[in-house]
């Protein structure tokens, strides 16, 4: 018992909590954004993987790390604007369409890092983003360690947060994509585009999921590998539906989720000896179908999720 | 009532609109002015093409013919950009839809600013916002909590933001479609006497409605668009409601009269019935329906209507109560253990409930009846003597469709009413549950419906109508009940009752408060 109460005690596993919850907060705050205008992206995996490969390539190819971030940023909002279009427009299944975008993106990606790297046998490496020493902040005790010892993607994804939340809600274009997302008769009456607005989201929320990709080449790891992306998406599809679409409630999701998974790791080398490690790799998971199961049943969806607008059609 | 002046200037006119949905002519060389504070009213039957008409004007259709001029700032008619709600609202047109445009998950403050800001504003300007609207709010007399959230708003209370909406924008020209659908008799006066007020302010007003008494009573002047087209263009004070029905009917009608017969037997009752939770629950409701007799049940949408028909139907399990139809108890039963014992129901919703819009004419015809020998032999559908039934059944009740075999989802609301009625009649049940059964049916189509169940009763069927709708009510129940946040009023005949007192208790005073 009282090892169990020393994980908690102890400063590295409340930063590596933060540092697995670093790419699931870019993740859910580009779901959230597409979901609050009204479409569900499940091209969100597929996203990850095509960040995760490009912003790797273009540092490799020389680009410097922040310019990696912004190519990864631009590869996510291409296939952003694949799914926008299939969806937006022309109305297509949202499930469809985001499976579709998954399967491209992450074979693409594949693609094209096989054909640049046709042999090489261990992945090429990179000088990926390193911890950031913030003055006086980094230095107080276990409070240093713990939270202010992460690399400056992090840094960026907390931005996020705070960012979405005021747009969405003290901006003229928050208010819109919150009625966009749940009456898009309201937003068209009122003189605004329905499709702009969407298109905008899904574009702007699909570049942010692709920082989560690049955050694991460029931060956690200095290399890219296939699988690495390993279902990250799609819990941030159902940390979403737990955070009820608010960003407050998606970092707490995305850090609840982060603290599970450091605590499963920590658990094994403590009672490794006896269960078998499947049991704690599948824990977050469990947990997170536990916290849903409580949740989700009084979530509020956006009420025009998953319905198509056609202007003109009653 | 008090006319604009003669000389107002036109602020509105429509030029020669025609709009064709394929092959149907939706409006047909539509000419229309609007003045400067005047209550225009637009008259018609379902799909004559108001609707349309106002959707082209604020920009929501594109004419394939003719043009909307507005006039701006007093100067000329000019053309208006088609096509373009923003142009419209630019124009300084204000739009109140039937269907409410509303985001419900914002506050009202926030559903009203939408769109009238800068959408690369840094901020919503709330405040400023907030002291024009207290302003306006206190000016017009509509006022509505502007911090609440529009979900937890009343049907009436969304009404009041959508003209807001419009205000705000300083809207010249507001346009109502269909305004009283949703509301009481109180809150129709209430927004009537509004609309009055602005228009004495300068605004010029349309609304659209088949409501013969209301369009009499509150406008100035009144256009009747039948078949798409407009077919007269009178001064209200000139007009007669007769004159009125025929110009919207195309020819004369026949009013449906009840004729005084006494009811039999007690047929059908409830006691103590509880049912469901939140707003649409039941308490403690009695109910007794005879032999022979139409029984209105009024209420405002949503206050406990849906769950009764539901219990009635077996659809839903009361948690408390009884149910006995002839005597048996029937508390527990299932929809065809309800259906077995007689009973027709005439869904609320009729293409959701009443129709599978897939399945074809036939289909939805002996959907009711389908395990009875006649449609089915062992185990294996009949379907030459599902579509014979089908088509006597298509020429008794006039149901015109393509043919039996074609899908039902293609069929007008009138005709899938006829179907349901079709179905639901044809066994000759005890008891007739009929949920607004006229709601969105044209002028033919209701006296249709009308007729239907006006034959049921005088075969000695028990009708339990379910409506919103006071003339509809008065007309055809013996007795009639209110429903008000899901408890029943003993039901009292309707020679004691008038408009007044049912929309009192409609709005939930008590019967006490009415006298």
């Amino acid at each position: 018992m009282s090892d169990i109460l020393e994980i908690f005690m102890s400063a590295s596993f409340w930063a590596a909590a933060i540092r697995i919850a670093t790419p699931l907060i870019f993740g859910v705050i580009g779901a959230l954004i597409c979901e609050r205008a009204g479409v569900l992206n499940l091209g969100i995996e597929g996203i990850f993987t095509a960040g995760a490969m490009a912003g790797w390539m273009a540092v490799w190819l020389g680009a410097g790390l922040w310019g990696g971030v912004l190519v990864a940023a631009l590869a996510g909002g291409f296939f952003g604007l694949i799914h926008a279009v299939l969806t937006v427009p022309l109305g297509l299944s949202q499930h469809v369409s985001g499976i579709g975008v998954t399967l491209f993106a992450t074979s693409l990606s594949y693609f094209i890092y096989r054909t640049a790297l046709p042999d090489v046998s261990s992945p090429p490496r990179i000088e990926a983003f390193q911890s950031l020493d913030i003055p006086v902040l980094s230095d107080l005790p276990f409070l240093g360690p713990a939270l202010f010892q992460q690399t400056p993607l992090t840094f960026l994804a907390l931005f996020l947060v705070a960012a979405t939340a005021y747009v969405l809600y003290r901006t003229p274009l928050g208010l819109a994509i919150q009625a966009v997302g749940d009456n898009p008769a309201a937003v068209e009456s009122q003189g605004l585009s329905v499709y702009g607005l969407r298109i905008g989201a899904i574009v702007a929320g699909s570049a942010i999921m692709a920082l989560g990709g690049a955050f694991l080449t460029m931060s956690a790891f200095d290399a890219f590998f296939f699988g690495m992306v390993n279902g990250r998406g799609w819990i941030c599809i159902a940390l979403t539906v737990f955070a009820s679409w608010r960003p407050g409630k998606a970092l707490l999701g995305a850090l609840l989720f982060g603290a599970f998974d450091a605590f499963q790791v920590r658990l094994q080398t403590e009672v490794g000896s006896f269960i078998p490690g499947q049991v704690f790799l599948m824990m977050p998971y469990i947990l997170s179908i536990a916290a849903l199961i409580v949740v989700a049943r009084r979530a509020d969806y956006p009420r025009a999720l998953l319905v198509p607008y056609f202007k003109g059609q009653r | 009532m008090a006319r604009p002046a003669k000389d107002a200037p036109v602020l509105l006119r429509l030029d020669g609109i025609t709009k064709r949905f394929g092959a149907l002519t939706a409006n047909d060389g539509v000419c229309l002015d609007l003045k400067q504070g005047e209550i225009l009213a637009l008259l018609g039957e379902n799909g004559a093409g108001k609707t349309t008409l106002m959707n082209i004007l604020f920009g929501h259709y594109v004419a394939d013919e003719g043009a909307v001029l507005v006039s701006r700032d007093g100067g000329e008619p000019a053309q208006l950009e088609p096509g373009s709600p923003h142009a419209a609202l630019d124009a300084r047109i204000g739009m109140v839809h039937q269907h409410f445009t509303l985001a419900e998950n914002l506050s009202v403050l926030d559903n009203i600013l939408l769109g009238t800001e800068k959408i690369s504003a840094l901020k919503s300007a709330r405040t400023p916002a907030r002291s024009k609207l207290e302003d306006l709010m206190t000016r017009s007399g509509l006022t509505v909590g502007l911090d609440m959230r529009v979900s937890q708003l009343s049907v009436g209370e969304k009404q009041r933001v959508e003209i807001l909406k419009a205000l705000y924008r300083d809207a010249r020209v507001l346009v109502l479609d269909e305004p009283t659908a949703v509301l009481t008799p109180q809150e129709s006066d209430t927004l009537f006497a509004i609309l009055k007020k602005l228009a004495a302010a300068g605004l010029g007003i349309i609304f659209i409605s088949h409501k013969l008494a209301e369009v009499m009573a509150s406008s100035h002047r009144i256009a009747v668009l039948r078949g798409g087209a407009k077919v007269a263009d009178l001064p209200t004070d000139a007009c007669s409601q007769r004159q009125l029905a025929e110009l919207m009917v195309g020819h004369e009608v026949s009013e449906t009269v009840r004729d005084a017969r006494t009811p039999g037997a007690t047929l059908f009752i409830l006691t103590g019935i509880s049912a469901g939770e939140g707003r649409e629950a039941l308490y403690d409701v009695d109910l007794d329906l005879k032999s022979g007799e139409i029984l209105g049940i009024a209420g405002v949408s949503g206050n406990g209507q849906t769950m009764l028909a539901q219990v009635i139907s077996g659809l839903e399990t009361p948690v408390a109560g009884e149910m006995r139809l002839e005597g048996s108890a029937f508390s527990h039963a299932n929809a065809r253990m309800m259906i077995d014992a007689g009973l027709a129901r005439i869904p609320e919703d009729r293409h959701r409930d009443g129709i599978v819009g897939a399945m074809t004419v036939s289909e939805n015809l002996a959907i009711e009846t389908i395990r009875k020998p006649d449609c089915q032999r062992f185990g294996l559908l009949r379907f030459t003597a599902m579509r014979d039934k089908a088509k006597a059944m298509i020429d008794a009740y006039d149901i015109r469709c393509q043919g039996e075999d074609s899908p039902a989802r293609l069929l007008s609301g009138g005709n899938i009413q006829k179907i349901v009625l079709a179905r639901t009649l044809e066994g000759e049940p005890k008891v007739v549950l009929a949920a607004q059964p006229s709601r969105g049916l044209d002028v033919g189509a209701t006296s249709e419906v009308y007729r239907r169940l006006l034959d049921a009763r005088a075969r000695g069927a028990g009708v339990l109508l379910i409506s919103e709708d006071l003339d509809e009510l008065m007309r055809l129940s013996d007795r009639i009940a209110v429903i008000h946040r899901g408890h029943l009023s003993a039901a009292e005949p309707t020679e004691t009752l008038d408009r007044g007192t049912l929309g009192l208790r409609m709005a939930g005073h008590t019967m006490e408060a009415a006298e």
